[in-house]
């Protein structure tokens, strides 16, 4: 696993509270780890914080799985 | 119509000097004061030092982590508090009418911290907004009772009252109107607090409304003596399960005691002062007394507001003078704040379990640090200091007043009156 998938990986177990064996590269945040919206906005706060990128609002929406959060990021940090 | 008969099923606590209703007895009747130095942030630099905090409180052996850090404290306090009293009333959950319970609950300020905190991060930004999304849905004052609401799935009336330090009075009282109107058969009511923070020690601070004795905090909070300097700042929360006479008897619920009456009133005179004779106090008193159909000789006790400052206790005394005449020396009057410091919006809910518990056990709990009279108030007035007093207490009247002049009073009776 890539540093910046676990990193992700660390942010979601932390702020969905879920356990790590859920978070897999094809679980959705609001689907298969029980978040709302709200959470999801933090989420993608987060991942701003942690990796010092912007995601803006209309490519955020673009990313509602953990397999998406990552590949956007990898690509952002290239 | 016919009014219908409201009685108190079931209690919660989280205060500074007891984290459960028993705790919190165990330390009125004992004298306990809450006030030490502040452990939530530096005060170096801060005029007062100490507060009284809420101790030894793990929030995640009440609630999962995930929900409890979208929760302001004052929210984490409203919770945890609600579940004793939920419990304690013995409401059998599955059976209920979800749609006949509701939650009336009561702040002064709601999520002090968290504002606090999201602006002093935007603050140290680039002037890019990074609001958190929950910033706003756990700051607001209401969110308690939403949240309350959501746990047990209580679907009557639902709202928080904010008239600041009156703020939980008022929720209780108006929870009793709207089961004694009908439109609910049980309530959860009562109020929390969490403003032991920078932004609230430095606002009270500049209102030169805290007391600043430093070098003893227990002693700081001397309601009625002659030194008292200005009021401790307390938090935590208070809840209380009220509910239609009949409908606890039929479920053979525990009964503390009876609502007799509720009293509002305004001061209509400053923003942060108290009326100099006491006149909104007397009228909160009077229509209290009024809408229990109670005359004052009926009274056996009075938990003042009494919150340690040089204007405020005096006008108070003034008005229980006034209400209660010569009948005022035979009162057993006590401010518990004495021990609790000042819960703010949490205040007349920990204040009205006080004088429920105090007709349950027929014992007043104290004022403590008393030392020196202050002439300026009569020393005839039984004040209950320093130590508590055995009586047997049937009708006891709880004071509240909050900053805008509001005045809120609730009467609490033996079932039997």
């Amino acid at each position: 696993m890539s540093d910046i998938a676990s990193r992700v990986k660390a942010i979601i177990v932390d702020k969905l509270g879920v356990d790590e064996n859920e978070v897999v590269a094809e679980a959705s945040f609001t689907n298969d780890l029980g978040a709302d919206s709200l959470d999801t906005v933090e989420l993608i706060m987060e991942f701003e914080k942690e990796f010092d990128i912007q995601i803006p609002d209309d490519q955020a929406e673009n990313i509602s799985t953990v397999g998406q959060a990552i590949s956007y990021i990898e690509e952002a940090k290239k | 119509m016919k009014l219908r008969r409201v009685v108190v099923t079931g209690l919660g606590a989280l205060t500074p000097i007891g984290n459960t209703v028993e705790e919190y007895w165990n330390g009125l009747i004992n004298g306990k004061s809450g006030a030490a130095p502040i452990t939530y942030f530096d005060t170096t630099n801060f005029k007062t030092k100490f507060a009284c905090e809420v101790k030894g409180f793990n929030v995640q052996d009440f609630i999962d982590r995930k929900e409890a850090r979208k929760m302001d404290r004052y929210a984490q306090y409203a919770v945890v508090a609600s579940d004793e009293a939920v419990k304690d009333a013995g409401l059998d959950l599955e059976k209920i009418d979800h749609d006949r319970v509701g939650v009336i609950w009561g702040s002064g300020i709601g999520g002090l911290e968290t504002f606090q905190e999201e602006v002093m991060n935007f603050a140290a930004g680039n002037g890019t907004p990074k609001f958190n999304p929950f910033f706003i849905p756990k700051m607001i004052a209401d969110i308690a009772g939403g949240l309350i609401s959501m746990r047990y799935n209580f679907r009557g009336p639902n709202f928080t009252t904010v008239s600041a330090c009156a703020s939980s009075t008022n929720s209780l009282i108006d929870a009793f109107n709207y089961i004694r109107l009908g439109h609910a058969d049980a309530m959860v009511t009562g109020g929390s607090e969490a403003a032991v923070t920078i932004a609230g020690m430095g606002g009270f601070n500049a209102m030169h409304a805290l007391s600043t004795r430093n070098d003893d905090p227990t002693t700081a909070s001397r309601p009625m003596d002659k030194d008292r300097d200005g009021f401790v700042l307390g938090e935590g929360a208070g809840a209380l399960v009220l509910e239609e006479y009949e409908h606890a008897v039929a479920r053979g619920a525990k009964i503390y005691c009876e609502i007799g009456g509720g009293g509002m009133s305004a001061d209509a005179h400053h923003i942060t002062a108290p009326h100099p004779e006491g006149l909104g106090a007397k009228n909160v008193m009077l229509n209290c007394l009024r809408d229990a159909g109670l005359t004052p000789q009926d009274v056996d006790g009075v938990n003042m507001h009494g919150t340690s400052t040089p204007l405020g206790d005096i006008a108070e005394s003034k008005a229980i003078l006034e209400v209660f005449g010569e009948h005022a020396y035979n009162l057993n009057v006590n401010s518990t704040k004495s021990m609790t410091g000042h819960l703010l919006g949490a205040a007349g809910a920990i204040e009205a379990i006080a004088s429920i518990l105090s007709i349950k056990h027929g014992i007043v709990p104290p004022t403590i640090n008393h030392f020196t009279d202050d002439e300026n108030i009569d020393s005839k007035i039984n004040f209950t200091f320093n130590k508590a007093q055995k009586r047997d207490m049937k009708v006891v009247m709880s004071n509240t007043f909050g900053f805008g002049g509001h005045n809120a009073c609730v009467l609490v009776k033996k079932l039997e009156m």
